[in-house]
């Protein structure tokens, strides 16, 4: 509760909310102890006299009652209505949701029909055709705005109520024989509650509208009694000559509504978990550069080159380094792979080159990317726009959610051209059908309007390798592209990104966690740990003989293609949070050969003769080889 | 697609008798003797007995139900007291007026919604942002009522930039020109509220989508940013809205009784309460059903482009 109150406050527009709705609560329960004038005594000689004359702070309508004491009568009136109706509203629907949800079946299904038929009206006729057979009156008004506003309630408590009604603790105490009233009472309301607070405050405002509506249109509230609607009703005549007798009663109802409306918003913020962590933040066009350090220098090493790139996650006051100091290379026609486990940076490092790393919260903070020599990190976006695709094309993990589930694969490719190229519709499906056969997809000419959902995992990724080729790129960045698939089709799709390589001339960077893919594809290979290379060499060597530890531990975990799933527990511990790097090696804790010296101070990548390892001890690869 | 909403036409039929059921039971609430409900507290026994044969209220509630469901069937939704005329030739003039109104508004809602919704998103946290999130705020929370009367005072009266109200001019040709002058005042107060909530809703379902993987993969092969925000993110936000759009046409709807009443519309909804200050039953009961009625079938229209939207949704 404290923690939720801190939370609020933390809003400033829901702190301001709050502090205007306790300011017309308190003025509106005081309002008999103010030296207010009667505001009902009517005094014709005193109409219409205007706000700021002595005597009436606010004016006079046209019975010359004094509008400040009207309004605040009035205020108290409508609160007092519109709480009420909340409250009605918010007990009724909740004991109907809970019964519906907890019962379930047969009561369930009655009572939702049942909701469904109210919630089949527009609001305001329910309202209107319960007043018409209660006659008007501002009793009958707010039975009216709480009937209509039931259903809304039924509907949110029942959703959650079933949630409840089936948990542990429900049926444990049902075993123990509790009666059912009793487990609604202490095991299920006390859950449902917060849902009731959170309903409770995003509606109270809509009730108090609806009664001050109801009032106004001569249905609720009736002379001499009047509560901010009916005011405003009887001030429409004079609208035109006198219009503050609108404006004081109108201006009122506004910042009631707003205030709660804020307060409400801030309620929801702080009981929502979702958004508490800044999570609905949405990702900008391209990756926010920050480079504080200066920019490496070209070394001209092939066509693709990565160098000691840093991106950083910035959530909130923390900084999570996802990958420090990265450097990478690939030539034409070369397959790179980086390995490591979930967390390590590889497919950060893969999206940082094109400027694909959600952002916020992630932040290039240093290094370069070199196409070709040029620096992308901190190009214009229009520039790295058009090399997206064209230049450098992406294959991503799980086609299902990497392809866009409305629209046709077909589109989805010609799309793929038409941002680089203008094309003719008749030009583009051709096209689209040709890539479709290049990744061996059968009878593309139908496939063609498919959608994503109703094609296989398998042939969705070869959509993905399709979309990737359309506009020959010279390098594809594979982001576990076979992780979602099962051993045979993994299989396939390896083959067509070889394939593919080989006739096309395609730099590839492969991302993966299995070493058996490795083995299977790259020319190359660098392992990643904790944001860092710790290794980097032919695949071969490395697979002969590895040096780090933690290559060496990753190699015997996974001896077979996609069985990767199991590596995890394999390797004894975990991998560190990156916002909370120890000194020296990050391996350190999980390493069976970790000394003293390991956790003094940052360890080297130290090159030698095509390989680097970044460990103060590696396995000697000519002593092993010699075994 | 023609048997889908077929399918959906026909689950409206226990819907739309379940509101028949409802509007009943709640006319019958009504305490004492309706008739004398009706006709006042003055009115000659004779002509309340008379009133109750007429009316079927000798007979049990099931019958009396039964009786009235056949009538509306067939057209017959009985005559009004006050008006003397068939109700349904008032409320089918009425609706007009009412549709005219509230159609025009809740496009304009859904246009202006959506586009600030899309636009609040895509600049999150930007000036754009912020101040489409603060007027949104105003919107929901400012009585359409009030609005309309001061929209009367500052466009109608100070500038003179259109009529007062009403929907016709009292002399003059009744054309197009003449009833836009008259609707452009009315439709804006309506459309407000609606309008913040669906930029509301719109910025968030935007939000939602923007961190969806096939947004990211639509940037990576290259997609310029407006097709990411329009075309990619949007169709799918669509999902999301075009439900809520159902929802707010009822609000719209719902908002059209004060709008009709401050601009003085001669629409449904100011019938609806004149009918029930005067105590003119049969008219509530016909316009109430009608209206419901055809709020339903409104709601097919939206599920059916719903499933056009979503290929995913089984038709
Ligand atoms: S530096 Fe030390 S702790 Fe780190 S991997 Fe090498 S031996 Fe293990």
């Amino acid at each position: 509760m404290i923690a939720f109150l801190r939370l609020l406050s933390r809003n400033r527009l829901a702190l301001a909310g709050g502090i205007v709705m306790l300011c017309v609560v308190l003025l509106a329960l005081i309002a008999p102890l103010l030296p207010l004038a009667d505001p009902d005594v009517t005094n014709t000689a005193h109409r219409f006299k205007t706000p700021f004359t002595e005597g009436a702070l606010l004016g006079t309508d046209h019975l010359g009652r004094d509008l400040l004491a009207r309004l605040l009568w009035g205020t108290r009136l409508s609160l007092m209505v519109g709480f009420a109706a909340a409250m009605i509203a918010a007990t009724i629907g909740a004991a109907i949701g809970i019964i519906a949800g907890y019962f379930g079946g047969r009561t369930d299904n009655l009572i939702m029909r049942g909701v469904d038929m109210l919630m089949a009206f527009p609001y305001i006729l329910l309202a209107l055709a319960i007043v018409a057979a209660l006659g008007p009156g501002l009793f009958n008004a707010l039975i009216a705005v709480a009937t209509v506003n039931i259903p809304f309630f039924a509907r949110n408590i029942r959703g959650v109520t079933v949630g409840i009604a089936h948990r542990e603790f429900v049926d444990a105490a049902r075993l123990s024989g509790m009666s059912d009233a009793r487990i609604i009472l202490t095991e299920i309301l006390p859950n449902v509650v917060p849902v009731i607070v959170i309903a409770m405050s995003t509606t109270i405002g809509w009730m108090i509208l609806e009664t001050a509506g109801l009032s106004f249109l001569g249905l609720g509230s009736q002379p001499p009694q009047a509560d901010l609607g009916s005011m405003l009703g009887e001030a429409r005549s004079a609208l035109i000559t006198n219009p503050y007798t609108s404006v004081v009663p109108g201006v009122m109802i506004l910042i009631i509504v707003m205030a709660i409306n804020l307060l409400g918003d801030g309620v929801r913020d702080a009981l929502d978990p979702r958004l508490k962590s800044g999570a609905l933040s949405r990702p900008m066009a391209a990756t926010l550069v920050n480079r504080t350090g200066p920019v490496p220098e070209p070394k001209g090493n092939g066509l693709l080159e990565v160098q000691d790139l840093e991106t950083q996650f910035h959530v909130k006051n923390r900084v999570y380094k996802a990958i420090d100091g990265v450097s990478l290379h690939v030539k034409p026609g070369e397959c790179l792979g980086i390995i490591g486990e979930s967390g390590s940076g590889k497919s950060v490092t893969a999206l940082s080159v094109m400027g694909l790393v959600a952002s916020p919260p992630g932040v290039i903070t240093g290094g370069a990317v070199r196409y070709d020599g040029t620096d992308l990190i901190g190009a214009p976006y229009k520039h790295l726009r058009e090399m997206r695709g064209k230049n450098v094309a992406y294959i991503f993990q799980d086609p299902l959610a990497t392809l866009h589930p409305l629209y046709k694969v077909g589109d989805q490719l010609i799309e793929a051209i038409r941002s680089h190229y203008s094309i003719s519709s008749a030009e583009g499906r051709k096209k689209a059908i040709d890539l479709l056969r290049a990744v061996r997809i059968p009878n593309p000419e139908k496939r063609i309007s498919d959608y994503p959902h109703e094609m296989s995992g398998g042939m969705r990724q070869r959509v993905g390798i399709a979309m990737a080729l359309a506009n020959d790129p010279d390098i594809i960045i594979a982001d576990e592209p076979t992780t979602a698939l099962d051993v045979t089709v993994q299989a396939q799709i390896l083959a067509l990104l070889d394939d593919l390589r080989k006739t096309r001339g395609l730099a590839i960077v492969f991302i993966t966690h299995d070493f058996g893919v490795v083995a299977q594809l790259c020319d190359r290979v660098a392992v990643m740990y904790a944001g860092r290379i710790v290794e980097e060499g032919p695949t071969k060597a490395i697979l002969d003989a590895p040096m780090h530890p933690y290559t060496a531990r990753l190699m015997a975990c996974v001896p077979e293609l996609g069985e990767g799933k199991r590596r995890l527990e394999a390797i004894p511990g975990l991998p560190p949070v990156v916002d909370n790097l120890p000194t020296g090696c990050a391996f350190a804790e999980r390493c069976h050969k970790s000394q003293t010296a390991c956790r003094g101070s940052d360890i080297a990548l130290v090159f030698d003769t095509g390989r680097a390892v970044r460990c103060l001890f590696p396995d000697n690869p000519n002593a092993e080889a010699a075994q | 697609m023609a048997g889908y909403i077929l399918k959906r036409l026909l689950s409206a039929i226990p819907v739309l008798f379940g509101i028949t059921v409802i509007v009943f039971l709640i006319m019958a609430l009504i305490p004492g003797d309706p008739a004398t409900a009706i006709l006042g507290a003055y009115a000659t026994p004779e002509n309340v007995a008379k009133l109750n044969r007429d009316l079927g209220l000798d007979k049990p509630l099931a019958q009396q139900y039964f009786i009235w469901l056949g009538n509306i069937l067939i057209g017959d939704f009985g005559t009004s007291f006050a008006l003397n005329r068939p109700v349904l030739d008032e409320v089918l003039e009425r609706f007009n007026a009412t549709l005219i109104l509230a159609g025009t508004a809740f496009v304009l809602c859904s246009i202006f919604g959506i586009v600030a919704g899309v636009v609040s998103a895509a600049n999150q946290y930007g000036l754009g942002d912020k101040a489409i999130t603060f007027v949104v705020l105003l919107g929901i929370s400012i009585p359409s009522f009030f609005l309309g009367m001061m929209m009367i005072l500052f466009f109608a009266v100070n500038l003179r930039m259109f009529p007062v109200s009403g929907m016709w001019p009292i002399y003059g040709a009744r054309d197009l020109s003449a009833l836009i002058s008259h609707l452009t005042l009315p439709a804006l107060a309506l459309a407000v509220v609606a309008t913040g909530v669906i930029a509301r809703l719109t910025r968030s379902a935007m939000l939602e989508v923007l961190r969806q993987d096939y947004i990211r993969t639509a940037r990576a092969k290259g997609v310029p940013e407006r097709g990411v925000i329009w075309r990619h993110a949007l169709k799918a936000a669509m999902v999301a809205i075009i439900p809520v759009l159902g929802i707010q046409a009822g609000f719209v709807l719902s908002g059209a009784v004060y709008i009709e009443i401050v601009f003085q519309w001669p629409g449904v909804g100011r019938m609806l309460v004149d009918a029930i200050l005067k105590r003119d039953i049969l008219l509530v009961q016909g316009g109430v059903v009608f209206v419901a009625a055809c709020y339903v079938i409104f709601n097919i229209a939206v599920d059916v482009a719903q499933s056009m939207l979503d290929p995913r949704i089984k038709t």
